[in-house]
């Protein structure tokens, strides 16, 4: 199976503290994997290094190979504005623009070089459609995207990533700010975008990483203890701490 | 005493201190009104001083306020907010940044007489621009650009970091997620901010008095070409402002209704600056409305 993205021996250190020790992780194309392992654990730290987000925090420090490709991402002369054009990410909370919601998604393919108005109509409907929420809000496209819900804000960020056809997904726990029906919009979401996109998320949820990702990597102290087959590593761990976790016997 | 009626007598200081605070500004503003708003008329708003007979003006220097206003903000606006930008966005954390936030900071307290004779010495005499608008703006925007560089400062602290991640992470660059992102949501702070510090310079008085002068030329308010000698618009003539004109008249007017053109003047540069604060608060709500709330 073909790669979209591998993380080679990868060490990230905030000053003194050793935050991820090395981790090693390939993704694959069309899949989603999960990141759980308890609060602290450094599981979306390591997912913040994947597209560079932690060149924003300067007392971070990342070592070791990201490779997408031939091209190593973690490179200092990698150019990050190209990276994460092909890298798209979605946050904790959900982090609109403070502009209208077609703004939203058309600041990003604009600023890439898409100035025709009728292409950027056209991608604007096609990404709510594919975040499942162009019956919602296609009669009020240029009012604010601050009027939305907090799950269809969610989804509208997601929009946002999808316009600029990224590889790969990057999803920080997006849906624990969120209620219950708006979590399963966006779980049922990221299972029909798989189709097209490497999944990469972050969650706490273990019910949510088992019902949609393919595979799994629990994550403790910084280090991975187990990564394989979703369904084998919650009905048949290898190792006691996946088995302690699962079970609900800490984090 | 028990626990409760202490708390009673801190509350009634407390209350009597900040009610104290009230009425001392209430007593100033309500003296100066009632003194110098009758004096306010249309003729009063736009004809010349006179310097010997009653019945003169302010029109000139309020005028020359404004006018002053508006230089002073061309040159500070642009410096202040590239500055602002600079040490908001780009200074990292070490010495040289926390030695420039210092400079910046002591800039701003600087005694405005000083400023004033700096001004002179410098300004008017060594680069020889005269006592004239130009020099008066330059000394002003020594304070003004001080503050201007603060307030952008502020303004785009206060831009949550969610945002800027957001656009970072769409591959938009610094540049254009500072100018399409954070600046468009810290201009609300900025404007109002920036409108605060005008109130400040409309006030000022003491640089100016040998920076933009102490008289005014005859003007052709006809005469809209700024490089005439006459025209209002020229930035090289001298300009006597309004509150630079308080001080004369009450020190040394020779006009027999000197007292009553000092409290009319008085009136309408206090009313002027609290229209200046108002409005910022107002705009300020307006423009946090418009782009924060539901549409």
């Amino acid at each position: 199976m073909q790669h979209a993205l591998s993380a080679k021996k990868l060490n990230v250190y905030y000053g003194e503290k050793h935050a991820v020790h090395d981790v090693s992780l390939d993704f694959a194309e069309k899949q989603v994997t999960a990141l759980i392992g308890p609060s602290g654990c450094g599981k979306s730290t390591f997912l913040r290094s994947l597209n560079r987000m932690n060149d924003l925090i300067p007392s971070c420090r990342v070592t070791g190979d990201i490779m997408m490709k031939e091209h190593n991402i973690n490179d200092r002369e990698t150019d990050v504005v190209a990276l994460r054009k092909k890298i798209g990410m979605v946050f904790q909370r959900p982090n609109p623009f403070h502009k209208s919601i077609y703004e939203n998604i058309a600041f990003g393919p604009r600023y890439h070089g898409m100035k025709k108005k009728a292409d950027l109509d056209n991608l604007v409907e096609q990404s709510l459609r594919k975040a499942a929420l162009w019956d919602e809000t296609k009669d009020r496209l240029h009012k604010s995207a601050f009027a939305l819900s907090g799950g269809q804000q969610q989804r509208l960020c997601i929009a946002r990533s999808v316009a600029l056809r990224p590889d790969i997904i990057l999803m920080d726990e997006p849906s624990s700010a969120l209620d219950p029906i708006s979590t399963s919009r966006i779980e049922e979401l990221i299972t029909e975008l798989k189709e097209e996109f490497c999944i990469v998320i972050v969650t706490h949820n273990m019910h949510q990483a088992a019902r949609i990702s393919d595979k799994t990597a629990f994550f403790l102290s910084g280090r991975v203890v187990e990564y394989d087959e979703t369904d084998k590593l919650f009905l048949d761990p290898s190792q006691k701490e996946t088995s302690d976790y699962i079970s609900g016997r800490f984090g | 005493m028990s626990a409760r009626t202490v708390d009673k007598i801190a509350t009634g200081i407390i209350m009597a201190v900040a009610g104290f605070i009230v009425l001392i500004l209430l007593g100033l503003l309500g003296y100066i009104l009632i003194r110098g708003v009758g004096h306010i008329s249309w003729h009063f708003l736009t004809s010349a001083p006179e310097s010997i007979r009653a019945g003169g003006g302010i029109g000139p220097q309020l005028f020359n306020s404004v006018f002053l206003l508006v230089l002073t903000l061309i040159i500070t606006v642009p410096l202040g907010i590239g500055a602002g930008i600079y040490m908001s966005e780009y200074a990292k954390p070490n010495r040289m940044t926390s030695f420039i936030r210092l400079v910046v900071e002591v800039l701003s307290s600087f005694p405005s007489i000083i400023v004033g004779l700096f001004g002179l010495l410098i300004l008017v005499n060594k680069f020889g621009f005269g006592f004239s608008l130009f020099s008066g703006a330059l000394a002003l925007t020594i304070f003004n650009l001080p503050l201007m560089v603060r307030i952008t400062e502020q303004g785009l602290r206060g831009v949550p970091l969610q945002q800027k991640e957001a656009s970072f992470a769409l591959g938009i660059s610094k540049w254009k997620t500072i100018r399409s992102v954070l600046l468009p949501i810290a201009t609300p702070v900025i404007l109002s901010g920036t409108i605060l510090a005008a109130g400040r310079i409309f006030g000022e008085a003491a640089a100016l008095l040998f920076t933009a002068g102490m008289s005014s030329p005859r003007l052709d308010f006809t005469d809209w070409n700024p490089f005439d000698a006459r025209s209002p618009l020229n930035p090289f003539r001298p300009a006597e402002t309004l509150a630079v004109h308080i001080w004369k008249i009450n020190s040394e007017g020779l006009a027999p209704d000197a007292t009553q053109i000092a409290a009319g003047a008085s009136a309408v540069l206090i009313i002027m600056v609290l229209v200046f604060n108002l409005g910022a608060r107002a705009l300020g709500r307006y423009m946090h409305n418009k782009f924060t709330a539901a549409k």
